[in-house]
């Protein structure tokens, strides 16, 4: 693969990775279980959103560089004008939001990923990724330690709650398997210096998420299949639905700005 | 006067002007207070300013580079660009002690310094943070998360008042 394209495509699957769990988190918007928790997921899909767009932005300057020239391509033809089959981003972040336990579940699994990610894209050979991820890493730090805390509440809360949270698991584990499977821009990118192999993150993901779950007494799975897909653009049916909406505006409105 | 004391004098011009820029959703802050201006190059009647988000999603940054663009063309200089970078991210170690001391008169706790006491590991005790409006240090967060992202809401168990805690980050 050449560096170029892989280095395009690392970066706009995890713009995709942000951008899909922003959209989410950001459904909750006015419907949080009390003000506060409102308050903090839309926080978190703020930041999120932030990281998007300085991927987005990167990945467009890439390809402006390429063969093309010019500035055809922004941040917004590649959050709007894209198709369901090139989004990239992996099948955990675009699962339904549930109840209040799957959403915290499935921001503890990602941003547990994420924050190694992030602290292993320190040594990364591009210097954009480096201070992306950086900037990301002080937020994904808040966003782990709020998610764990949730876990803990929940999975050793009452009787509802921790049901709710074993449900939650059986929603949502067999995506988490995805994560640590490198697609082919993955591999490369880790070849070339720039990206990272996450099939090394996830000893040290299992360890976090080991503690948090022993702390909220719930039960880690032992054996499962894994999807996946969602990297090379194969996704569940929940995507076609997310982009439709998100994509409404630009759709009808080509080009409108306010 | 030589090129480097001129330049001196410009940027300590401009710095004054930046000061009178403020923060859109922390408005007692100037963008001088916040810690975001990273570079002022002038040279002549052109100038570039380099700042940097504080939080990736920042939505006010647009507004902050306006503004900052509006107050140096009103100063009269005829070209003004400003550029935002994302390296060395941004912390709140850059804050000034002027920045953090109208923080607390304006009923916000100011950062803790970083390297002191911000621990963001899961099972570790909460930092300390002292209450704007009494000085206790007996209070309590109540969420993470504030009315921006750079702000957790806390509340203070002696005088009960809730209050809001600038983020170390
Ligand atoms: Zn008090």
């Amino acid at each position: 693969m050449l560096k170029q394209q892989s280095l395009i495509d690392f970066t706009l699957h995890h713009a995709d990775n942000t951008l899909i769990l922003a959209q989410r988190n950001a459904e909750w918007c006015g419907h949080g279980p009390i003000l506060e928790q409102d308050i903090a997921i839309t926080n978190i899909s703020l930041d999120l959103l932030g990281q998007a767009r300085n991927f987005y932005q990167y990945a467009a300057q890439l390809l402006n560089e390429g063969e093309t020239g010019g500035d055809t391509v922004t941040e917004d033809t590649l959050a709007y004008h894209r198709t369901e089959r090139e989004f990239k981003n992996c099948l955990l972040v675009e699962q339904p939001n549930g109840d209040w336990g799957q959403t915290i579940l499935r921001q503890f699994l990602f941003s547990t990923y994420q924050y190694l990610l992030y602290t292993a894209l320190q040594k990364s050979n591009d210097e954009q990724l480096v201070a992306i991820a950086a900037k990301g890493l002080k937020e994904t730090t808040y966003h782990r330690r709020w998610s764990s805390e949730w876990v803990i509440r929940l999975g050793d809360g009452t009787e509802e709650s921790r049901e709710r949270m074993l449900h939650a698991i059986e929603e949502l584990w067999m995506y988490s398997g995805e994560l640590f499977m490198p697609a082919e821009y993955e591999i490369s990118a880790a070849e070339k210096g720039f990206g990272v192999d996450v099939s090394s993150l996830k000893n040290e993901w299992m360890q976090k998420v080991n503690a948090v779950f022993e702390e909220a007494t719930l039960p880690v799975p032992e054996k499962t299949f894994f999807q996946k897909g969602g990297k090379e653009g194969k996704h569940t049916e929940h995507l076609g639905y997310i982009l439709t909406e998100l994509q409404y505006m630009q759709k009808t409105y080509p080009g409108a700005e306010w | 006067m030589n090129a480097i004391t001129d330049d001196t004098n410009e940027i300590g011009k401009i710095r004054s002007i930046l000061e009178q820029v403020n923060d859109p959703e922390v408005p007692v802050l100037s963008v001088i207070d916040l810690g975001i201006v990273r570079e002022i190059k002038p040279s002549g009647e052109e100038i570039e300013i380099i700042i940097t988000p504080t939080y990736s999603g920042c939505p006010a940054m647009d507004v902050i580079s306006l503004n900052i663009k509006m107050a140096l063309l009103a100063e009269g200089y005829k070209k003004v660009t400003v550029k935002n970078v994302l390296s060395p991210a941004w912390t709140t170690d850059w804050m000034t002690e002027r920045g953090k001391q109208k923080l607390k008169e304006y009923g916000i706790a100011p950062p803790n310094i970083k390297q002191q006491v911000c621990n963001h590991e899961e099972f570790e005790a909460d930092e300390a943070v002292q209450c704007p409006h009494c000085n206790s240090y007996h209070t309590q967060r109540v969420s993470e998360f504030g009315s921006t992202a750079c702000k957790a809401l806390y509340k203070c168990l002696d005088c009960k008042e809730p209050f809001d805690y600038f983020k170390c980050h």
